[in-house]
């Protein structure tokens, strides 16, 4: 398909299949196809499946009782670091979790490591893969290729939410998710290994040009997504993550793995923070930057940083001192540039968030 | 391997030059350059009047993955820059030799040339890297 290869983490995988801003700009406004198959599938079963999942996800899977439901996690460390972020989905009988691809081994070694104990078994669907449509027309387009029964199905689904189907062409169960790492309409599409190509092909002829991991970066820095190893990793807590939301306090007899870290670390209250930047001069803001924040002795840091094709100019995500405000300043090639702090989250469902960065968030 | 064309002249930093005669030439960045550094959205240029000296820095390209400088090939005064890019630098990932370039230079030192590197020893430069 013409695509510009590299290797990531032992994966050979398309970067771009031409012109990234292309195909970052087919999924914003009609949609694309990510190969996402380079992603870890488990699936944990088990007579103590709920028990160890609620001990070792800072979510509580208890939140999802009817099989295909989803809910994003992270698999913390003892200190509250991050070891991994993940969707989890209820399956008829167990769970499944889809975890980075980087971090697969140590994932599994964690998951085996705590799994002491707990009557489950963790089994690595390498037999599977992940296509992702993402973009407005992804379900029109996903339908056209599957089938009106399908269509329906998928078109009744709500966000985060999966069903397993059969697809036209064969009896195996594939699963279908309402979700992504966009910011836009779509599915995460599960199915076995062996039927992948020929379902790609046919969503080529369909009319749904592929997109790299270039342009998927970019969508999901538009997005305001976390990428692990960038805004989280072992030495970050969620808190300064902008990942508080998906911390289940509520049921305080629960333990979790890492709750006692994050306790204290609350209790000593938290001294960064996650936030979106806008530079709207001339330039493109870099993964590694510093972020001077008046009256704040040590700088934030530029966990990732691009050109938003979107928007027409950079923007970044930054851990920045707690008191930051509305401005900050960074150390950019040549020169230090003004920029805004904002919100995580740029763009969704094809619109800017800010009209005008100009414009009060 | 990209786009070399043989008639033209090439600096290890990746920067081709066009004779156009009257001891002017036009500069731009491979082929090859563009291919590395993906989708171009900002550039910089010199200003017309600048006096460059070569291997000096001239200017900048800064693609969705990466900033590059663009350095002067050969001495000279700059007397023309190619301001379409302002406001369409994709022009240079699809033309990297035609309305992609960047600026001209009026040599002071036409010798200079001769030291730049031909199609196939850029070629075998880049294949080094």
């Amino acid at each position: 398909m013409g695509a510009k290869i590299v290797d990531f983490s032992g994966w050979d995988m398309p970067l771009n299949y031409g012109s990234q801003i292309k195909e970052h700009h087919c999924v914003r406004r009609d949609c694309g196809m990510f190969d996402v198959s380079h992603m870890t599938v488990i699936d944990i079963d088990g007579s103590d499946v709920r028990a160890y999942l609620r001990y070792l996800l800072a979510n509580d899977v208890a939140k999802i009782t009817v099989p295909g439901q989803g809910l994003y996690s992270a698999m913390l460390n003892d200190q509250g670091g991050v070891v991994d972020d993940l969707i989890v989905y209820a399956l008829p009988s167990g769970f499944r979790l889809v975890v980075n691809c980087v971090t697969t081994d140590k994932d599994l070694a964690w998951m085996n490591e705590y799994a002491q104990g707990f009557q489950v078994v963790l089994q690595e669907r390498d037999d599977l893969s992940i296509i992702a449509v993402q973009g407005p027309q992804a379900i029109k387009r996903v339908t056209s290729v599957l089938g009106q029964a399908i269509g329906d199905t998928i078109s009744a689904l709500k966000t985060f939410t999966s069903v397993f189907a059969s697809s036209s062409q064969s009896g195996e169960n594939w699963q279908y998710a309402r979700t992504g790492y966009t910011g836009e309409d779509g599915l995460e599409i599960i199915l076995p290994s062996s039927e992948a190509e020929a379902f790609w092909w046919k969503l080529h002829a369909a009319g749904v040009p592929p997109a790299g991991l270039a342009a998927r970066d970019t969508l999901r820095l538009e997005a305001g997504f976390n990428l692990y190893g960038h805004e989280m990793d072992e030495s970050v807590s969620p808190l300064q993550a902008n990942m508080a939301w998906t911390i289940a306090w509520r049921d305080f007899d629960r333990d979790f793995v890492g709750r006692s870290a994050l306790l204290a670390a609350s209790d000593a209250g938290l001294r960064e923070k996650l936030v979106g930047l806008l530079l709207t001069q001339r330039g493109v803001l870099r993964d590694g930057q510093a972020v001077y924040i008046a009256g704040c002795e040590e700088p934030g840091v530029i966990t990732s940083g691009s050109f938003s094709p979107t928007l027409g100019y950079s923007i970044a995500l930054a851990r920045v001192p707690i008191q930051a405000g509305e401005w900050g300043e960074v150390a950019m090639r040549k020169k230090r540039e003004t920029v805004r702090l904002v919100t995580p989250g740029f763009v969704r469902y094809g619109q800017p968030v800010f009209a005008n960065p100009a414009d009060q968030p | 391997m990209s786009n070399t064309p043989k008639e033209l002249k090439y600096a290890v930093t990746h920067e081709w030059t066009l004779d156009e005669g009257d001891g002017v030439v036009s500069v731009g960045i491979t082929d090859y350059a563009q291919e590395s550094l993906g989708d171009v959205v900002y550039v910089e240029l010199p200003e017309v009047g600048d006096k460059v000296s070569a291997a000096d820095e001239a200017g900048a390209v800064e693609s969705v993955k990466a900033a590059s400088d663009i350095f002067a090939p050969v001495s000279g005064v700059v007397t023309a820059i190619n301001e379409d890019l302002e406001d369409a630098p994709e022009i240079i990932n699809d033309s990297p030799y035609g309305d992609g370039w960047f600026f001209k230079i009026k040599m002071s030192d036409p010798s200079e040339l001769e030291h730049l590197l031909s199609a196939d020893e850029y070629i075998e430069s880049v294949e080094e890297e």
